[in-house]
């Protein structure tokens, strides 16, 4: 099979996105496949066209790649593509409307505030600001709406450092939201084609939480995998794992991202597509169930040729 | 609906177990030396991944401009390198370098002053592998190693990979300030630790483009005789001067028995052919001889054959005076425009040399995070926190002035301003502290320009 492999573009997760493709065309070759490595960038769409793979390979992270615009062109260009179509990838990179989607199902996620930029520029926002406290208690963190890893994520302990957070997050999307802090066991299930693997959880071996830098870096967090959970805690982190995976319509995989706290897990948001580096989280629950890599990637590409009704 | 397929997981709970501790990065864990935990960050690395595509003015690089070297001087000499001596430039060579490369390392230190002895001279495949080659000759993990705050991005991952506890002293518009630098000694005194060496860059300093004054000079040098304290000086801008009086080197007011030099013909011929020296006292030069033996044997001879050839006609310092021409425009484009589109609560240092301006924006400003909404306007810079060991250095960034042309300067910078007075104002906007709209200064104008982190003074 002729796999065009899509990576790189303009994001910030350009570096985590080469190293996945680099992973999964090694893979490929050792399928048996031949693999089309291919930058997104203005020649995408005309070598797409002209080459006229068997199904492309979507391992692009971030605006651009994650969030359905590559998906949209492979749409047009009647290219089967691995990964959540384009409405899925649009709900997941979108943490405000995911969290309303979520909520919707009755997913549990953590209790939030959205607001853009117009509106604190335009319609006094600031103003609303100050009632902060009654709604959503501190400390919260402050994320930008649009991008998929921590960056310009930021905690806020109290009402003074909530300006500054705000001026971090909308540096990296014109929407904010303030979400109440959830203190617990930070865990990802992956779910492939439906099918949740095992969870793993990460545990950081030093310094505040789950940061950036640590996401990627081998040696800097810790993951189990599977987690150590009981049966009942197990039931309810898969349970409402698959609810958001199915709550945002994802297909093929996807990551979903979650706290259990001392009363449940909360689902803080879903990776349309996740990693797939050395260090990545998917490949490792997918090995903890018995899958290589080649595994995983043969049956990621088996998904991409089921034909998704849209 | 696509169709649900079960996934080949025989007995979960079995496999489970059998599997808990042999992930992928479990498996390449157990294999990482202890100091690649301390490299590092990749987050930097991701986002300065994106500041070299296509159309991006960056700002961010510290690349001396290459494009007016002529040519036909270029092959001319590699001609007649190939002529007359091709298997000798082809062959390997001492691991101290050649005494006709040295030789040119003499003449372009004494262009600043100083008379080395050439036996102290080690040629090293740029100054880079130099600052390696003493880490690697002078420190155990846990030891530790002073330098500036900030300091030159590219030594931290040196420091980090040999583990050394890196203490950073505060610098100000004259340079790293010898009474905190005094503390940080008697502190480890107390502790009944010793320095293994401080590490300054005292001239037109990368990245904050300052120049340590003769007085702090002098008592660095003092205290480096008093204390049998090292010193090594990293000296790769001293003689891309375009305004100002010259300073003797540390080196030249030591005479070499406490301060150890660091120099490169990156900034004044070309940073391809990966050329720098040491000079050291004897006893350190045989443990950087050792040290460089292990890493690569020699340096390039066929640069070293190069370098010699493009010094026998004695143009070199005419080059130099070209390349001064070129950077002082820029710099000036540079400044005009930092005057002009940044808001007034930034500051900036004003170098008389060198390749970098440092600008300290507000305090609420992450320039991390101000790097990701630049990136969207189509330009880059390196943010402060990437000269600091610690996480400080987060409102400011290192902008270079060398790499472009002054309309990408000026536009660059028009950029960067833009993101900063959108910053500005949207904080403005939530602690309702509005500052009044930014007065566009006249140019030429420079009330503005508040000195660097100056004694005593915040950084706001």
């Amino acid at each position: 099979m002729r796999v065009a492999v899509l990576k790189g573009g303009r994001s910030l997760e350009r570096g985590v996105s080469l190293r996945s493709a680099a992973r999964v065309e090694d893979a490929l070759g050792r399928l048996g496949h031949e693999a089309l490595p291919l930058e997104a960038d203005a020649e995408m769409v005309k070598r797409l066209a002209a080459e006229r793979p068997d199904v492309a390979f979507v391992a692009m992270h971030g605006p651009g790649g994650e969030d359905g615009t590559a998906q949209e062109l492979l749409e047009i260009l009647g290219i089967p593509f691995t990964g959540p179509g384009v409405a899925a990838c649009a709900r997941c990179i979108d943490k405000v409307l995911a969290k309303h989607e979520m909520r919707a199902s009755g997913v549990p996620t953590p209790d939030w505030l959205a607001f853009n930029e117009t509106a604190f520029r335009e319609l006094g926002a600031a103003d609303a600001l100050g009632g902060l406290k009654e709604r959503l208690d501190f400390p919260l963190v402050v994320k930008p709406s649009r991008g998929g890893s921590a960056l310009g994520v930021k905690f806020a302990e109290s009402r003074g450092d909530v300006p500054g957070a705000l001026v971090s997050a909308f540096s990296y999307d014109d929407r904010v939201l303030l979400e109440r802090f959830v203190d617990g066991r930070e865990l990802a299930v992956s779910v492939l084609g439906g099918e949740p693997l095992p969870v793993v959880e990460a545990i950081p071996r030093s310094g505040d939480g789950y940061d950036f830098e640590a996401r990627y870096e081998i040696g800097r967090t810790s993951f189990v995998c599977p987690a150590q959970l009981s049966e009942e805690e197990t039931r309810a982190v898969t349970e409402a794992a698959l609810g958001a995976y199915e709550a945002l319509g994802c297909s093929g995989f996807s990551r979903v991202d979650l706290i259990l706290a001392a009363d449940g897990p909360q689902v803080l948001e879903v990776n349309a597509i996740p990693g797939l580096t050395d260090t990545s989280l998917l490949p490792q629950a997918a090995e903890a169930a018995g899958m290589s890599f080649e595994q995983l990637v043969a049956r990621i590409l088996e998904l991409a040729l089921v034909p998704a009704v849209a | 609906m696509p169709i649900r397929h079960t996934i080949p997981m025989a007995d979960p709970p079995h496999r489970r177990r059998a599997h808990a501790r042999s992930s992928d990065l479990e498996r390449y864990a157990g294999l990482f030396a202890e100091r690649t935990r301390v490299m590092r960050s990749s987050a930097m690395r991701d986002l300065m991944a994106v500041t070299a595509q296509p159309g991006v003015i960056s700002l961010a690089g510290g690349l001396p401009d290459t494009s007016t070297f002529p040519p036909q001087a270029f092959a001319a000499q590699m001609t007649r390198i190939a002529q007359e001596s091709a298997a000798e430039a082809l062959q390997y060579g001492p691991t101290e370098g050649f005494r006709e490369t040295v030789d040119c390392i003499i003449e372009v230190m004494g262009a600043e002053g100083m008379l080395p002895d050439p036996e102290d001279v080690i040629v090293t495949t740029g100054g880079q592998q130099a600052i390696d080659l003493l880490c690697k000759a002078l420190v155990d993990p846990g030891d530790a190693v002073i330098c500036e705050a900030p300091t030159y991005p590219g030594a931290i991952p040196v420091f980090c990979s040999y583990q050394a506890d890196t203490i950073q002293v505060e610098c100000d518009e004259e340079g790293m300030r010898i009474d905190e630098l005094e503390a940080v000694l008697e502190r480890l005194d107390a502790e009944g630790r010793r320095a293994k060496f401080v590490y300054s860059v005292p001239t037109f300093q990368n990245p904050a483009g300052v120049t340590m004054s003769l007085e702090r000079r002098r008592r660095l040098v003092e205290l480096a005789r008093s204390r049998e304290l090292l010193v090594v000086e990293d000296n790769p801008y001293g003689l891309l001067r375009f305004g100002g009086d010259p300073l003797p080197p540390l080196y030249q007011l030591d005479g070499g028995d406490f301060v150890i030099y660091i120099g490169t013909f990156s900034k004044i011929l070309s940073p391809g052919i990966r050329l720098g020296w040491a000079v050291t006292p004897p006893p350190v030069m045989e443990k950087v001889v050792l040290g460089k033996q292990a890493a690569d044997l020699c340096t390039s001879t066929l640069t070293q054959y190069f370098v010699r050839e493009y010094f026998r006609d004695g143009r070199w310092r005419e080059y130099i005076e070209s390349l001064i021409g070129i950077y002082r425009s820029r710099r000036d484009a540079m400044v005009e425009a930092l005057g002009r589109y940044f808001p007034p609560q930034a500051t900036w240092t004003e170098p008389d040399g060198g390749l970098f301006i440092w600008a300290t924006l507000p305090e609420y400003i992450d320039t991390s995070d101000l790097l990701a909404k630049a990136l969207r306007e189509d330009v880059a810079f390196v943010p402060g926190q990437a000269a600091y060991v610690d996480g400080r250095g987060r409102n400011s960034m290192r902008l270079n002035f060398s790499a472009g042309g002054e309309d990408e300067i000026r536009e660059g910078i028009r950029r960067i301003g833009k993101v900063i007075a959108e910053q500005v104002e949207l904080y403005g906007a939530l602690t309702g502290e509005r500052p009044a709209a930014p007065a566009r200064r006249a140019e030429g104008e420079a009330e503005n320009v508040v000195p660097f982190r100056k004694t005593g003074e915040g950084s706001a």
